[in-house]
C-alpha cells in the first residue's frame, strides 16, 4: 500500500468488501492526519486535529450548509437530515433541542430515568439468554439472539415506541442503514442505487410512522419521552412538532442501533484476543474498561457525514478551504499511534484511553449514559452465564453501513448457558 | 562504575529504600502519594495533614453539601490505589529544619525525610476584627467542618444571610442560600462579583445573574462592623453604604491565606503568594537558588509559567493540584534528564444561578475580552481575554463543551481576538477592555533583604512584616 493515493485509500477504507478491516487504510490515510480525498472531501485521521476539530465553531453539523453547495460533493448524506435534527444542526438550535430533549433523559431534571432501567436492561438479558438455553442451542447469534432484543426493548419503553410495531420499524432502519448510511463507493453500482431507492423509501416511512406517534402523544399524554418531549414545559418551552418529529426519528435509530453493534464488538474483541474471556471472567472489575477498549478498536459510529467548514481552517499542515465537507474519523482516530501505544492490540486494562467511541465536542453522544449501562449489564450477564463461548467465523459477515458500522450477524458456539 | 550507572544505581536504591514525607493530607498531598507508588517508590512514605479527616474533596463543600443534598464528611476522595503510607492525621506540622532533614510536629515528634513535599494548601481569610471573629453565626468555609457547620445555619432558616466578598466561593453560596429561599445580601468591596478572577465585563453579568436571582447585592460596599445579641450570637451588620442590616448569618468569604507560616526560618522562598518553585515543582531557597530535595503541589506552590511571560504564578484549582501532584511525585524520584516540567494551562469551574462557567488559561493576565460565542443574555456564552495580541485565557457560561477549542488556542498562543465562529455569533464581536481591578497593593509582606558580603556568604535573610 505503499504508494496508494488519499483517494485510493478512502475509496478502499469506505468499500464494503473491506468493512471487516477498513484500519489499514485508515493508516495510510493518516500519514496527512488532514487529507483531501477527491470532490471537495476532507477526511480527518489524526487523534489531535479530530480532537480539535471537535471542538472547533468554525466546522459546522448543519447539512443542509452542504445541501446549499451546488458542485454535488460525493460522500454526504442527503436525503438524512431535510431539517435539522439535533445531529445535523449547530448552536443555538442545536444547543437548544439538546436540552429540551435531556430534560426528560438525564439530570438534574430527570436523575433517575436511566439508572430505573437497570431490573428491565437485566431481565431482558437474561430472557434472551434463557431462551437460548431452553432451545438447547449450542451456537446462537451475538447480534439477533442477544445484542439486539436488550437495547430496542429498552429504548421502545423509555421512548413510548409499542414493540409490535419492531418488525415494522426494523426494515425500516435497516434499509436506511443499508441505503443511506453508506457513503462509500458501492452506492455508485447497481446494487447500492437500488439500496439507495429502498433506504429513501424506508425512510419516509419511518419518518412518517414516528410523526404519527408524536401526533397521538399530542392527543394523549402518557409517561413517556416522545409524550414529554412536545406535552411538558420547561425553560425552553415543548419542542415544536416539526422538531418532535424528526428528532423522535434519531433518537429511535440512534438509541438502539449503534448499541447493538457495541455489544457485539465486545463480545467480538474479547473472543479475538487469547486469555481475554478469562481475565474479564476473573477480573469483573475490567469490564468497563474493556467496553471503552471496544468502543476505541471498533467505534461503533464510525464517523457522521455531516460537517463542513464555515471558513477556511488550518490544520495538521493542511487548509481545509470554507464549505468542504469534512469528516472526522472516530475509528480511525482512535489507533493513532502517537495517542494510543500499541493501538491495534485490545487491552481491555488500558489506561488514559480518552477516544472517540462516543464522538467528542457538543454533539457527543446523547444516549451514552444509557447505552454505557446496557453493554456494561450485558456484557458482563453473557461472561457470567454463557460457557466457553468461541467465534464461528472471523472476520463475521458485516452490515453494509460504514457509518454505523458492526457485524450482521455474530454466530458463536458455546458449552451451554449457565443459570 | 560509569557515572550514569551510579546514578542510575542511586535512583534506584532512593526508589526502594528512600524516606519521603508528605506534609497535607489534602488533593495534592494524597495524589502525590499514589503517584509516588505508581512511579515505583517503595520506600518509606509518611503523610502530615492537620485535619483528623481523611483527604476529601472540597469544591461540593460550597454546593452540594450546603444544599444538603450530601453530608459533609461524604465527600471522600476516592483513592486510585493503595498507597501504605504513615499517617499523620490532625497533627499539623509546625517546623522544617532542612539541615538535619526533619519535620516537626505539633506534639514535638520529628519526622526525617529524604525528601519532603510541601502541599499545605490555603486556608480561608478570617474575619479582620478579632473580637467580631468570635461571634457564633459568623463562618468561613474551607474544610469539610466549615461546611458542616454552616450547612446546619442555612438549615436553620435565618432570615437573612450576609455574604462579605463575591468571588466563586461567596457566589456560590449566594446562589445556594437563594435555591434553599434565603434572604440574602452580598457585600462586595470591588465593582462586580468575580471581578479579579473574571474581570469588570464578565463581573457585570455574574452581577446581574445574582440580582435576577433575587440576591441583595451591594457593589463598592464593604462591612465595617458586626454587632453579637447578649448570647454573642451574630445580629447586625453595618455597611459602608450607611446601612444596618439584621443577619443571623455571615459568611465571611475573603479568599485565602497561604499555610506558610510553619515554614518560617526554614530559608525558603516563601511569602505571601505561596513557596516558590521550578516548573518542575522543586523549590527555591529564599536566595532563589532551586533545592534539591524539596517539592511543592498544589495551592501553595507558585512557579513561573512559559505561556505567561514567565512570570510566577499559582492556581488554587482542583486540576493544578491533582496534574502538579503528579508532576512534583515523577521528579521526587527522577534524575535530569527525566525531569518533567508542570505545563498546566489551569483550568477551574464553578456552578452558580444555574449556570455552570468554566474557564482555562489565565484570564486576568489578559487586558482585554470578548465574547465569542453564543448569547450573553441568555447566559450561554464563550469570551476570550487577550494580551498583545495573543489570547491567554477564555471563560465559559453553560458553553463548557466548547473550553477544549479556547484551551488549545491558548497553548499556541494564538492570535487575539480569535477567528469569529461559523453560527451562533454574538450580536457584539468586539474586544473591549477587561476591566481588571488595579492588583491589590500586597500587604503584609515581608521585605527580603540582602546580607553578608563575601561572595561566600552572601545571601537573602527576611526582615519583619512591616504593616503599611
Amino acid at each position: 500500500m505503499a504508494d496508494m493515493t488519499p483517494e485510493a485509500a478512502w475509496a478502499a477504507a469506505m468499500a464494503y468488501k473491506n468493512r471487516p478491516n477498513p484500519y489499514p487504510f485508515f493508516d495510510e490515510l493518516r500519514k496527512t492526519p488532514v487529507v483531501h480525498v477527491g470532490g471537495g472531501l476532507y477526511v480527518v485521521t489524526g487523534y489531535r486535529e479530530l480532537l480539535a476539530l471537535a471542538h472547533d465553531p468554525r466546522i459546522s453539523s448543519d447539512t443542509r450548509r452542504l445541501k446549499a453547495r451546488r458542485d454535488g460533493v460525493e460522500g454526504n448524506v442527503s436525503e438524512y437530515g431535510e431539517h435539522g435534527t439535533m445531529i445535523n444542526s449547530d448552536p443555538p438550535e442545536h444547543d437548544r433541542m439538546r436540552r429540551q430533549a435531556m430534560r426528560h433523559f438525564g439530570p438534574p431534571d430527570s436523575p433517575y430515568v436511566i439508572a430505573d432501567m437497570e431490573p428491565l436492561i437485566q431481565k431482558l438479558c437474561n430472557d434472551s439468554l434463557d431462551k437460548i438455553k431452553a432451545s438447547g442451542k449450542r451456537r446462537f447469534d451475538v447480534v439477533d439472539d442477544y445484542g439486539y432484543p436488550v437495547p430496542v426493548a429498552v429504548i421502545c419503553k423509555l421512548l413510548g415506541v409499542p414493540m409490535e410495531d419492531e418488525p415494522k420499524f426494523h426494515v425500516w432502519v435497516h434499509d436506511f442503514m443499508a441505503g443511506i448510511m453508506d457513503v462509500g463507493p458501492d452506492m455508485n453500482t447497481e446494487e447500492g442505487k437500488a439500496r439507495h431507492e429502498r433506504g429513501v423509501t424506508s425512510a419516509e416511512a419511518f419518518a412518517n410512522y414516528t410523526a404519527g406517534l408524536i401526533q397521538g402523544y399530542l392527543k394523549k399524554p402518557t409517561d413517556c419521552m416522545f409524550s414529554k418531549l412536545v406535552n411538558e414545559d420547561g425553560p425552553d418551552g415543548p419542542m415544536s412538532v416539526r422538531e418532535a418529529n424528526i428528532n423522535a426519528n434519531l433518537l429511535l435509530i440512534a438509541g438502539h442501533d449503534s448499541t447493538v453493534n457495541t455489544i457485539s464488538n465486545c463480545v467480538m474483541c474479547m473472543l479475538r484476543t487469547p486469555g481475554c474471556l478469562e481475565l474479564l471472567k476473573s477480573r469483573p472489575d475490567l469490564i468497563p474498561g474493556a467496553i471503552e477498549e471496544a468502543l476505541r478498536m471498533q467505534a461503533s459510529v464510525q464517523f457522521f457525514p455531516s460537517r463542513s467548514a464555515t471558513h477556511d481552517i488550518e490544520i495538521g499542515g493542511t487548509v481545509i478551504p470554507k464549505g468542504s465537507p469534512v469528516h472526522l474519523m472516530y475509528g480511525a482516530a482512535n489507533r493513532d499511534p502517537l495517542r494510543f501505544p500499541n493501538p491495534n492490540t485490545f487491552d481491555p486494562a488500558r489506561q488514559d484511553n480518552q477516544h472517540f467511541g462516543w464522538g467528542s465536542g457538543i454533539h457527543t453522544c446523547f444516549g451514552g449514559p444509557l447505552a454505557r449501562l446496557e453493554v456494561n449489564i450485558a456484557f458482563e450477564t453473557f461472561l457470567r452465564r454463557v460457557e466457553n463461548p468461541r467465534l464461528v467465523c472471523d472476520p463475521p459477515p458485516y452490515r453494509q453501513s460504514n457509518v454505523f458500522r458492526g457485524p450482521e450477524h455474530l454466530l458463536i458456539d458455546v458449552d451451554g448457558i449457565r443459570n | 562504575m560509569s557515572t550514569s550507572a551510579l546514578v542510575a544505581d542511586a535512583v534506584s536504591s532512593f526508589k526502594a529504600n528512600g524516606r519521603i514525607v508528605i506534609v497535607g493530607a489534602s488533593l495534592a498531598g494524597l495524589r502525590a502519594a499514589e503517584a509516588l507508588r505508581d512511579e515505583g517508590f517503595a520506600g518509606k512514605l509518611t503523610l502530615i495533614g492537620d485535619e483528623k479527616r481523611e483527604p476529601y474533596d472540597r469544591p461540593p463543600l460550597s454546593k452540594q453539601v450546603l444544599k444538603g443534598w450530601v453530608p459533609a464528611d461524604h465527600t471522600m476522595l476516592p483513592r486510585s490505589r493503595e498507597i501504605d503510607a504513615e499517617w499523620h492525621l490532625g497533627i499539623a506540622a509546625t517546623g522544617l529544619d532542612r539541615k538535619t532533614k526533619n519535620v516537626r510536629l505539633a506534639n514535638g515528634d520529628l519526622i526525617p525525610y529524604d525528601r519532603l513535599l510541601i502541599a499545605t494548601g490555603v486556608r480561608s481569610r478570617p474575619w479582620f476584627n478579632k473580637e467580631e471573629a468570635k461571634l457564633k453565626g459568623l463562618f468561613t468555609i474551607r474544610t469539610s467542618d466549615d461546611a458542616e457547620a454552616l450547612q446546619k445555619a442555612l438549615a436553620a432558616k435565618p432570615k437573612r444571610v450576609l455574604i462579605i466578598g463575591a468571588g466563586f466561593i461567596g457566589s456560590e453560596m449566594a446562589s445556594v442560600c437563594r435555591e434553599l429561599k434565603l434572604e440574602v445580601t452580598v457585600a462586595e468591596r470591588a465593582d462586580a462579583p468575580l471581578i479579579g478572577a473574571l474581570g469588570g465585563v464578565i463581573g457585570k453579568i455574574a452581577a446581574e445573574m445574582q440580582r435576577d436571582h433575587g440576591v441583595d447585592l451591594r457593589t463598592g460596599v464593604s462591612v465595617e462592623k458586626l454587632e453579637g445579641d447578649a448570647a454573642r450570637h451574630v445580629r447586625r451588620a453595618k455597611l459602608s453604604d450607611g446601612t444596618t442590616l439584621d443577619v443571623d448569618v455571615v459568611v465571611a468569604s475573603l479568599g485565602s491565606l497561604r499555610n506558610v507560616e510553619w515554614l518560617e526560618g526554614a530559608g525558603l522562598a516563601t511569602g505571601f503568594w505561596g513557596v516558590g518553585c521550578d516548573a518542575g515543582c522543586r523549590a527555591f531557597d529564599i536566595n532563589g537558588v532551586v533545592t534539591d530535595s524539596i517539592f511543592v503541589a498544589g495551592d501553595i506552590a507558585r512557579a513561573p509559567h512559559v505561556l505567561y511571560e514567565y512570570q510566577f504564578m499559582s492556581a488554587e484549582h482542583w486540576d493544578n493540584a491533582v496534574i502538579g501532584a503528579r508532576v512534583a511525585a515523577h521528579n521526587m524520584v527522577s534524575l535530569e534528564p527525566d525531569r518533567r516540567p508542570h505545563l498546566l494551562v489551569p483550568q477551574f469551574w464553578s456552578g452558580q444561578f444555574g449556570v455552570n462557567i468554566k474557564g482555562t488559561g489565565v484570564q486576568s493576565f489578559g487586558d482585554e475580552v470578548v465574547i465569542t460565542q453564543g448569547s450573553v443574555k441568555e447566559r450561554r456564552f464563550a469570551a476570550a481575554y487577550g494580551k498583545r495580541g495573543r489570547i491567554v485565557g477564555a471563560v465559559t457560561f453553560n458553553h463548557g463543551k466548547w473550553l477544549e477549542y479556547y484551551t488549545a488556542l491558548i497553548e499556541k498562543s494564538a492570535p487575539f481576538p480569535p477567528p469569529s465562529p461559523g453560527y451562533d455569533v454574538p450580536t457584539d464581536t468586539k474586544p473591549v477592555p477587561a476591566e481588571f481591578p488595579d492588583v491589590r497593593a500586597p500587604t503584609e509582606l515581608p521585605t527580603v533583604v540582602l546580607t553578608g558580603h563575601d561572595p561566600t556568604d552572601r545571601g537573602a535573610a527576611f526582615a519583619p512584616a512591616r504593616r503599611r
